[in-house]
């Protein structure tokens, strides 16, 4: 069955939905971008901070080990170096867990990559709730709100591996600061080579004409899950992928609030600052042409767990995304 | 094409020079109505050393390719970059009294892309040394002859980021990486042996992995010297240059107060008064 009725011939998601044929870590994804990258470029870098092997940075570093820089669990430093040798006119990324980079080098990403305006794409990985058993002080939960508050710096969720590879090759692409989220944990490979991707642009991977679920990350496929389970409910639910937070493809948000009414965020993230506020902020200015239900971590740090448990237990899996969008649907009439 | 810049090696030229740089940045300063006096002028004479001897650069084409890097770590002395800048052509010195005025060129702290010879945005402390030694290791990995220049302050090492960068240069033995900190012993709120010790230095970068070298942070050729001597190391150098703070301007010179304030008009043609004197002093010596 497809789960895709109206876009799936110009999203091309793979054949069966809900069977995905593929399941991996997104952050694969970001490995393969830069070793592509590296072999087109020779002016492509990439640093690391003692976690070249979980980042998989590991494989550039084997295939370009003179362009590949080893700086310690150093983040701050990172960061600067990272500048210094964008400066030089190369395109850097630099890779660490999102709670250490940007977690804990936001100046240093503020004055030496954004106020210098250099190409530096910073990889967050094993962001979100997802991190799971290594608990609260790993879940990268803030990243997206501090990273959007920034001058020059475009910020991108991706879905999955293939969305993750091609937001690394289109960000490398525009020589400007970039933050890319990625996760740890394996999910659906959902999305195909052929599926479009444009920065600013979102994706649309089902109509519906009661609610419009816009996620991201991780939450993208959880959503379309949760999208099938609101059919038995009678709800005919949309499900948009909106992978750019920063900018905000505003016009998609004025055209679903127009056209259902209700828009529901659905983020690993916590619900001030990031994705859903970005989408209030449109709303607003619009003279809030449709309601808006942000959905998220609730201004609160989480807990260690398997990743399943985790989602469960903050609304965050297809279950509870589908309670949430119900009950939001019920208030909006 | 460069045309390179023509070096001054004449001491006296350069003394000159210094003096001329320490009136701009009075000026300057006074003009703002707000900024750092002590750190500017304690440095007018490394900065002389730098922009009219040591670096290779052009400033008619900032952009050159083939030039060293210079990078100012702690951008809230950037009144004396700016005079140096000037005064090596890279733009019309009538600028300088843009100072901290909105509109135009002239930034209270350093701002990559605005002015022309700027490397690096600065202001909070500890960053510039992170962005030399990146520019360093592009170098040394791709085999240019181009070097890499910083001057850091002494209080910027309360840090940790500078002794991540500090860290890193050792691995990676940056010789081609030179760096003159600015001894001067004070900060916002007082002596630096008093708010965070910083001693003993040399022994601290020795065991980092550097090469150092102690300079009058007032003796131009003693500078230069030092720059010439620190290219023969494999790795990289700190020049620990000790200077005065606001050198030049008796009622300012050693003064904690001095460090983040501007002169008045009447404390302006005072010390405009000292420089004056200072540089008929230096014209007329040796004659």
């Amino acid at each position: 069955m497809r789960g895709n009725e109206v876009n799936d011939m110009t999203m091309h998601l793979i054949h069966d939905l809900f069977v995905p044929k593929a399941s991996a870590p997104s952050r694969d994804g970001f490995g393969k971008a830069i070793v592509e990258l590296g072999e087109r470029d020779a002016n492509v870098w990439v640093l690391t901070a003692d976690v070249s092997e979980s980042t998989r940075t590991h494989w550039f570093a084997e295939k370009y080990p003179d362009r590949f820089v080893q700086v310690g669990v150093a983040e701050q430093n990172l960061a600067g170096v990272a500048a210094g040798i964008a400066a030089c006119g190369k395109t850097v990324f630099i890779s660490a867990y999102g709670v250490f980079s940007p977690g804990r080098n936001w100046d240093q990403v503020r004055v030496s990559i954004c106020y210098n305006d250099v190409p530096v794409i910073l990889h967050g990985s094993h962001t979100g709730l997802t991190v799971g058993p290594d608990g609260a002080s790993h879940q990268a939960l803030e990243d997206i709100a501090i990273m959007r508050a920034l001058p020059n710096m475009t910020v991108i969720s991706p879905c999955d591996q293939e969305q993750v590879k091609k937001a690394f090759v289109a960000a490398a692409k525009m020589k400007k600061p970039a933050y890319i989220r990625t996760s740890r944990e394996k999910s659906a490979v959902f999305t195909t080579e052929q599926t479009p991707f444009e920065i600013g642009k979102v994706n649309v991977y089902k109509d519906g004409k009661d609610v419009a679920i816009f996620a991201c990350g991780f939450m993208v496929y959880e959503s379309l899950k949760a999208a099938e389970l609101l059919k038995k409910e009678g709800i005919d639910a949309a499900v948009v992928d909106c992978h750019t937070i920063k900018p905000m493809d505003r016009h998609a948000v004025i055209e679903w609030a127009k056209k259902t009414g209700l828009i529901v965020s659905v983020e690993e993230h916590q619900v001030h600052g990031g994705m859903g506020s970005a989408i209030a902020e449109v709303l607003a200015q619009e003279n809030c042409p449709g309601r808006l239900r942000i959905h998220g971590v609730n201004d609160t740090f989480c807990e260690s767990g398997n990743t399943a448990d985790l989602l469960k237990k903050y609304k965050l899996d297809a279950t509870g995304i589908a309670e949430v969008v119900k009950e939001a649907v019920k208030n909006k009439r | 094409m460069c045309t390179k810049f023509e070096k001054i090696t004449d001491v006296k030229k350069l003394k000159v020079m210094a003096n001329m740089i320490r009136q701009d940045v009075v000026k300057m300063l006074t003009e703002a109505k707000s900024g750092h006096s002590a750190g500017s002028l304690g440095l007018a004479d490394i900065f002389t050393a730098l922009y009219f001897n040591v670096l290779n650069h052009d400033p008619k084409n900032p952009e050159w390719e083939e030039r060293d890097r210079f990078l100012l770590s702690n951008g809230h002395v950037c009144p004396v970059l700016y005079a140096a800048l000037a005064e090596a052509g890279y733009f019309q010195k009538e600028e300088l009294m843009h100072l901290r005025k909105i509109g135009t060129r002239m930034q209270g702290h350093p701002h990559r892309g605005t002015l022309p010879g700027i490397e690096n945005s600065s202001g909070p402390l500890g960053q510039g040394l992170s962005q030399a030694v990146g520019m360093a290791i592009v170098s040394k990995r791709e085999k240019k002859d181009w070097r890499v220049y910083c001057v850091v302050s002494d209080g910027e090492h309360g840090e940790g980021q500078i002794w991540e960068a500090v860290m890193l240069a050792n691995k990676y033995r940056l010789g081609n990486l030179t760096v003159i900190m600015d001894r001067n012993n004070i900060q916002i709120d007082g002596f630096t042996e008093e708010i965070l010790p910083l001693e003993p230095l040399e022994e601290k970068y020795r065991a980092f992995g550097w090469n150092v070298i102690h300079a009058d942070g007032h003796d131009i050729m003693k500078l230069i010297n030092a720059c010439e001597e620190s290219k023969k190391s494999e790795k990289p150098t700190m020049i620990i240059a000790h200077t005065v703070p606001g050198k030049g301007i008796p009622f300012m010179e050693l003064l904690v107060e001095w460090h983040g304030k501007s002169p008045s008009k009447e404390q302006a043609a005072e010390a405009l008064g000292y420089l004056e004197k200072d540089r008929e002093r230096i014209e007329n010596e040796g004659k």
